[in-house]
């Protein structure tokens, strides 16, 4: 394994940066640099000096980790220096002349992570999220799954879950009192266990963290939604015109609102139309409509479509008779900019909604589906005709949980993963 | 000039002769005493839970244990009847002299030449097995089998007394021990213990719970002919709190806990003192009084094996119902032996470096008469096919408990004796006691190596499975039951199978793979996978040592 560097702290300048070395050559890079490195885990100020050239770049302090006790499992140094662009890169040369190293590619710190088995399956989809985060809602939910949240959540499953394996298999094979039928207290463990899962599968999924809460704006032809959109995003993002259905296909604009991420998405007009490309346009609208977890509607507002979260918005209130908001709706001028930040409040408050909780667990697609299946397992259980069956729907559900971790369908699942991560390259 | 030469005539010993034999084989089997031949040293019970099926699928290879227990078969009983017919668990008390006459009669009219002496060694040469050295000469051979049990190597304890030997008046085989030591199979030593017996006169029947034999007429084997002795009753009593302190009293002066015995003990079969110690919470164990033949006052207690003093043996049986009186006939006693580590075998029990030499039994760490005999089959056929060359006989984890055991042993290796348990078995539903006969029935016919009378037996039992009323025999309604929990297992093993077909190449080195810790690395390079599933299977692997290690290979791929 070659050692690896990067740049691990944001993109300067900053006040400080971190520069990470892993690998087996990571104390001797270090070393030429800093010259003598502080014990294993401790911390130490230090003047950095090209080795090629003998020019001091800067003071740092520098940290030392022995494998395996570190955040790769290898040897690492980290140097935390003044953020300046121009000492980044002085650092970040210099540490590319010293032979058998060579910047990380992307993801990969947390990789050598995995594949040393610092990390689990779940952890690592954690960080992968965390280096794609761009909110605070969303990073702060793939750090609590980075920091193994939800290794922990179903290691108490599988504890759970083991424990109830193992008393249906004391009562097949060394219960010799052959007591009838299937232990109460068993089917018991099984129902508070699907109790619980299903509160975890009835929680809002991290993929609104990371695609966005899809905020939909919708309404007859030339009703201003474009228009809204351009002011609410302060650039022509969308092709504005005077003439009806310009806009026939529908684009998105992803948005950070107050830290949440948000997918606005204009449409096109509803109406009857002859024009083909524009009714595909529209079939596409309804459909949006029908996807969209906050629906903000510019028509009339007795035609608006039913929707559990629905903003309605009156349009174009700078224009003559059209002063009067009805209640129930938000007035709002693309032109003057009257309205547009009660209308961002609004679609903010709606969108947290389903938004999972700050900071709080949920479970992505992939983890869903396979708790629901170790809810069909556990439902099947309690249908057991004998203990047998009801041994063998615990030991799918077992089975569910493994491949949540990673432990088995090895194949599926990092397959998923390694698709982030760009691996094998 | 033997085939093959099996050393041991134990029940792994005996059923690799005789296997080995049906094959074909010249067939030499070596032992320290020929009147010990089918010789229960411990329980006198056959079959139960999981061991049962082994039973049962030894005897679609017409094996001998099925056959002998139904002419021993003094009690029966089918165990969890209650708990749906996937783990019927068939078992059988047999009067242990009959027993013993039974497999004797059935190894001298198989063509099986028995051998008196004590086994030395193994003549190798150039990485293969020529012959076996005794003491009574020399004899050649093309293929040799040790299935030497608690033999090797073996030390007796009872309290404080230690004593050489593998059972209780025998000596232990120690000659034998140094070169399989010197070999390198040897990996160390465990431990299995037995109660002391009772003489039934002096125990107080009237006080306790009877359990009367199984009244429907079934059987282990297929072939078998009724009933043919009478059937007596057992009887249930149990330890209470005064046993448990009388035990907890002499904890030191347990060779247990005193620390003079080093081999592990089976923790699913545990000595009372280590019940008393381990389960301090529990206030009572059952204990079944189980007769050891119908002309015999022995009686053997099934449930308290232990190697405390005498005295103290006789001390806590005289504080249990119905054993206030109880004269011991003879303590119990742990034995401590050599085994192997069968990780060294392939599928077929071959050693994997030693071309011709196959082990069977206790030597490769189970405990139980039914898994040495299953392995005996194994072993046996494998022998003898080597000597012939015939093809390889392989059982399949999916389709049998031996197949089962075998890819439990050869690829988990042991650290406690291995004892066959249904739980192991991943394919439960579809693995039942009672359908062994349309499980393995083709194999059986396919190696050649049964009778015309069982060739016939599985044919007929072909042609009923396909006619009309099959739904209502017991096999029939069973299949009804498992069918639609089969289906759905059999979809999600597909993904297994998906692992399975990745392949780990033999250049794979473990130890080259990033960040795979010492501990897997061992355990990895010492199981050897051929596969990614197999590799999931081993005990201890973590999933990040497994995705590891699919990285990897993806890598060397690439």
């Amino acid at each position: 394994m070659e050692t690896i560097y990067a740049l691990s702290s944001g993109r300067p300048p900053a006040a400080v940066s971190v520069i990470r070395i892993s690998g087996s050559k990571a104390h001797d890079a270090g070393r030429r640099l800093a010259g003598e490195l502080p014990e294993g885990r401790h911390v130490a100020l230090r003047q950095l000096t090209d080795p090629a050239t003998g020019e001091v770049l800067d003071d740092a302090l520098v940290l030392r980790f022995d494998a395996p006790a570190s955040a790769t499992a290898e040897d690492v140094v980290e140097i935390q220096c003044h953020g300046g662009r121009a000492v980044v890169d002085s650092i970040l040369t210099a540490l590319g002349q010293i032979g058998g190293l060579r910047e990380a590619q992307p993801g990969e710190f947390t990789r050598r992570a995995f594949e040393n088995g610092r990390i689990d399956l779940t952890e690592a989809e954690g960080l992968a999220d965390l280096l794609e985060a761009e909110t605070e809602a969303q990073r702060k939910a793939a750090l609590a799954l980075a920091e193994g949240g939800l290794t922990r959540q179903v290691a108490n499953w599988q504890h759970h879950l083991l424990g109830l394996s193992a008393e249906a298999e004391r009562a097949i094979d060394y219960d010799e009192d052959d007591e009838l039928g299937i232990d109460p207290g068993l089917l018991r463990g099984c129902e508070k266990l699907l109790g619980e899962l299903h509160e975890w599968l009835g929680r809002p999924r991290t993929e609104v963290l990371k695609d966005g809460v899809r905020v939909v704006v919708a309404g007859p032809v030339n009703a201003g939604k474009s228009s809204l959109i351009n002011a609410i995003v302060g650039t022509e993002r969308a092709i504005v015109s005077d003439v009806p259905g310009t806009t026939r296909d529908h684009i998105d604009v992803p948005l950070a609102l107050g830290g949440l991420p948000i997918l606005l998405t204009d449409t096109a007009g509803l109406r009857d139309t002859a024009d083909r490309v524009e009714a595909i346009g529209i079939a596409r609208a309804s459909k949006l409509v029908g996807a969209a977890d906050v629906l903000v509607w510019l028509g009339e507002p007795e035609l608006a479509p039913q929707h559990p979260r629905l903003i309605k918005v009156h349009a174009k209130a700078d224009l003559p008779g059209r002063e009067t908001v009805p209640a129930g709706s938000i007035g709002v001028s693309s032109i003057t900019g009257y309205g547009v930040s009660d209308i961002l409040e609004t679609v903010r408050a709606r969108s947290k909604e389903v938004m999972p909780a700050d900071g709080a667990l949920s479970l992505n697609r992939r983890q869903a589906e396979l708790v629901g299946e170790a809810v069909g397992s556990l439902s099947a259980a309690l249908r057991a005709p004998d203990v047998v069956v009801l041994a063998e729907s615990l030991r799918s559900a077992r089975n569910a949980f493994d491949r949540l971790t990673g432990r088995a369908g090895v194949e599926d699942v990092l397959d998923a993963l390694f698709g982030r991560f760009c691996l094998g390259k | 000039m033997f085939d093959v030469v099996v050393i041991g005539a134990g029940h792994a010993g005996c059923e690799a002769a005789t296997a080995a034999a049906r094959l074909g084989a010249r067939v030499g089997l070596l032992t320290f005493d020929p009147g010990n031949l089918g010789q229960m040293s411990c329980n006198p019970s056959i079959g139960g839970v999981g061991k049962g099926h082994l039973v049962r699928e030894l005897d679609v290879f017409d094996g001998l244990m099925a056959r002998a227990a139904d002419r021993a078969a003094i009690h029966r009983r089918m165990l969890n009847r209650s708990k749906g017919p996937a783990v019927w668990g068939p078992r059988v008390q047999a009067d242990r002299r009959i027993y013993r006459a039974a497999v004797a009669s059935l190894v001298a009219s198989s063509g099986v030449e028995v051998l008196a002496g004590e086994a030395h060694g193994l003549l190798l040469k150039s990485g293969a097995v020529n012959g076996v050295s005794s003491s009574n000469g020399t004899v050649e051979c093309r293929s040799a089998v040790i299935a030497t049990g608690t033999f090797l190597d073996a030390r007796m304890f009872v309290g404080e007394r230690v004593m050489e030997g593998g059972r209780r008046g025998e000596q232990a085989s120690n000659v034998l021990a140094g070169q399989i030591r010197e070999i390198g199979l040897g990996q160390g030593r465990l431990k299995t213990g037995t109660p002391p017996r009772l003489d039934g006169r002096t125990i107080d029947w009237s006080r306790l719970e009877e359990q009367p034999s199984d009244r429907d007429p079934w059987t282990m084997s297929a072939m078998a002919n009724g009933i043919g002795q009478p059937q007596l009753r057992c009887a249930k009593t149990r330890t209470n709190e005064r046993t448990h302190e009388i035990i907890a009293a002499n904890f030191n002066r347990s060779p247990l806990f005193a620390g003079s015995i080093e081999g592990r003990g089976p923790r699913y079969c545990p000595s009372i003192e280590d019940k008393v110690r381990r389960f301090a919470d529990r206030d009572a164990h059952q204990i079944f009084l189980e007769p050891e033949g119908l002309d015999d006052h022995l009686v053997y207690p099934n449930g308290i094996s232990t190697s405390l003093p005498e005295d103290v043996q006789a001390e806590f049986l005289r504080s249990i119902a119905g054993l206030e009186r109880v004269k011991i006939a003879r303590p119990g006693y742990a034995v401590e032996y050599e085994f192997v580590d069968p990780r060294r075998l392939k599928a077929t029990l071959g050693v994997a470096d030693i071309t011709g030499l196959f082990l069977a039994g206790q030597i490769n760490g189970t405990t139980g008469y039914e898994e040495a005999a299953a392995q005996g089959l194994v072993a046996g056929l494998n022998a003898a096919a080597h000597a012939l060359a015939l093809e390889e006989v392989r059982f399949d984890r999916r389709s049998s408990y031996i197949g089962v055991m075998i890819d439990d042993l050869t690829l988990q290796g042991v650290s406690e004796p291995y004892r066959m348990m249904t739980a192991r078995a991943e394919h439960r539903l579809s693995l039942r006691a009672d359908n062994a006969t349309t499980r393995l029935g083709e194999a059986a016919l396919a190696t050649a190596c049964v009778s015309d009378e069982r060739s016939a037996q599985i044919l007929g039992h072909f042609d009923q499975r396909g006619g009309i009323g099959w739904a209502d025999t017991p096999e029939g309604s069973a299949d009804l039951l498992y069918t639609p929990y089969v289906a759905r297992q059999e979809r999600e093993w597909e993904v297994v199978q998906r692992d399975s077909n990745v392949w780990i190449p033999s250049s794979f080195h473990f130890g080259d793979v990033p960040g795979l810790s010492t501990e897997m690395v061992e355990r990895l390079s010492a199981a050897a996978p051929e596969t990614l599933d197999q590799a999931s299977r081993i005990a201890g692997i973590t999933p990040a040592a497994l995705s590891a290690v699919y990285v990897a290979i993806r890598r060397q791929a690439a």
